[in-house]
């Protein structure tokens, strides 16, 4: 069953000094009731993703304090699934509508991260991994997906050089995006030639420390056509999936089985197949990720991906635009907004008022791919044009 | 070793590794895993049995990490791998050779050492 979804919101993503979580989530809602022509007071329920509230902030509990400071008093859930946290919140809320339980549902998500230091900001991001097996061990966010890299190149070939051009080409796509955190062309040379995070990634290939929300208004179909709401988009199918926590207790460390199965329920849903897909936003937290998401969704076989960007297959003028908002590369990643931010920026691609949406005119089809930890959960929604 | 609460399985792993009888939870249908586990989570199987891990096992991934977060910030760079030791799949730091000499498909034996930053525990590969 398709929910539509009546109105989006995003903050810039970015560094927003002094700007709390909460005060970001709040610009993002009340654009979105903007943009939907709704109001707080029409909300039934909310569910807000958040990961590292506890950790910036101090902030637990915080879905009752989003809501609120968005100005809706409906019961309110924070969903905590690492970086999948508000993929997995507009998830929540499609199935609360399918389920008859509400009309209306905002849902979205916020992070601050920018307010403490690199150091505190990457023990917080590698909670999201394994706290014996793999964070006592030394092991980093940009660590975990260096060591899926490193064994991919292995097991299928390709490099840094094809790495590089995934992040050239989502930094290309964020020139225009004024939503976005990076709005400033690299070259591949950048990319190669920036410090050594962690072998084999240099700062170019890891998504940034960002600030920033994301919200969406779901409505049911009922809802909509009873308060003449005339939304042009739907999530027609919606997909998650989880798997180990540690990538040693994995099957494969090259391929994601949670995407593959978020995808195959979200296609499943939708009725439709990955060819029918125009245009995909996937999570690109580290360039490889990219590159392993599309071969999770079926766009490519597995040891395939790796040469898409390099091949200009996945640019804005290729067969498949892959992260036409800039991604989490250069769009920013403030963690938790980053599942909702796709949705919004996914939605405006296929309704037209996305700065980049002539390159996609004739979209109708899109796919976003949110990821958690290194895919121990994974959240895919289908969204399709209506009307 | 710092005064902290104990993690049952994962200490008593390392405590076991210390005294040169690493073990793993090996199920009916042979999967391993690392404690602690009560469920073989391929198969559903609960009879877990303390098996003899392999004295040696090969790295099938690594990194050197250059960024850590505040645990780790006074021991960059170091070697983050991914080895297996027969049926089981361990994440340790590679110390005792060069970095730049560490390749997919060395051959490491366990051991336990101590992070520099914290003094805590962590589980090493070395070079056989």
């Amino acid at each position: 069953m398709s929910v539509p979804i009546a109105g989006v919101g995003m903050t810039p993503f970015g560094q927003h000094e002094e700007l709390t979580a909460r005060q970001l989530f709040a610009e993002a809602a009340l654009e979105a009731f903007e943009d939907a022509g709704l109001a707080p007071t029409d909300v039934e329920e909310v569910f807000y993703g958040n990961f590292m509230g506890e950790f910036a902030e101090q902030q637990g509990h915080s879905g009752p304090l989003a809501a609120d400071m968005a100005g809706v008093t409906a019961p309110a859930t924070r969903v905590e699934s690492a970086c999948a946290s508000s993929g997995a919140a507009v998830r929540f809320g499609v199935n609360r509508v399918r389920s008859g339980g509400a009309d209306v549902v905002l849902v979205g998500g916020a992070e601050r991260m920018t307010n403490i230091s690199t150091a505190e900001g990457t023990a917080a991001l590698a909670a999201a991994a394994d706290a014996l097996w793999e964070i006592k061990q030394g092991i980093t966010f940009p660590g975990a997906y260096s060591l899926m890299a490193q064994r991919y190149f292995h097991e299928h070939g390709g490099g840094r050089e094809d790495l590089a051009h995934v992040a050239v080409k989502n930094h290309s796509n964020a020139v225009e995006n004024d939503l976005a955190q990076f709005q400033r062309a690299i070259d591949v040379d950048d990319v190669l030639e920036a410090p050594t995070v962690c072998s084999p990634f240099g700062l170019y290939d890891c998504s940034p420390m960002s600030d920033g929300a994301s919200a969406a208004l779901l409505v049911s179909k009922a809802y909509a056509e009873e308060h003449g709401l005339d939304p042009e988009v739907a999530i027609t199918g919606t997909g998650q999936s989880s798997d180990r926590l540690a990538l040693a207790d994995r099957v494969s460390m090259t391929h994601t089985p949670a995407a593959e199965q978020a995808g195959e329920t979200a296609f499943a849903e939708a009725g439709i197949e990955p060819d029918d897909i125009d245009v995909a936003e996937v999570h690109d937290c580290f360039t490889i990720a990219e590159v392993l998401a599309l071969e999770a969704l079926g766009f490519y076989e597995q040891g395939e991906a790796i040469h898409a960007a390099t091949n200009d297959e996945t640019t804005i003028d290729g067969d498949l635009p892959v992260n036409l908002s800039g991604g989490l590369k250069a769009k920013g990643h403030p963690v938790g907004a980053t599942g909702g931010a796709q949705v919004s920026e996914m939605t405006k691609l296929l309704r037209g008022d996305h700065v980049n949406s002539d390159a996609v005119s004739d979209a109708e089809v899109g796919i976003t791919h949110n990821a958690g930890g290194t895919v121990a959960s994974c959240v895919v929604n289908v969204l399709e044009v209506i009307a | 070793m710092s005064d902290h609460a104990r993690d049952a399985g994962y200490d008593d792993f390392l405590d076991a590794v210390e005294a040169g009888e690493p073990y793993y939870l090996e199920s009916p249908s042979g999967n391993g895993w690392l404690p602690p586990r009560e469920v073989d989570p391929e198969t559903g199987e609960r009879e877990l049995v303390e098996t003899d891990l392999p004295e040696t096992g090969e790295v099938l991934t690594y990194t050197i990490t250059n960024v850590a977060g505040p645990s780790f910030a006074d021991d960059t760079p170091y070697v983050v791998a991914i080895a297996e030791f027969g049926p089981v799949r361990i994440t340790g730091q590679i110390r005792g050779m060069d970095h730049d000499d560490v390749e997919v498909g060395q051959t490491v034996e366990l051991s336990v050492g101590r992070n520099e930053t914290a003094e805590e525990r962590v589980v090493v590969f070395e070079p056989v």
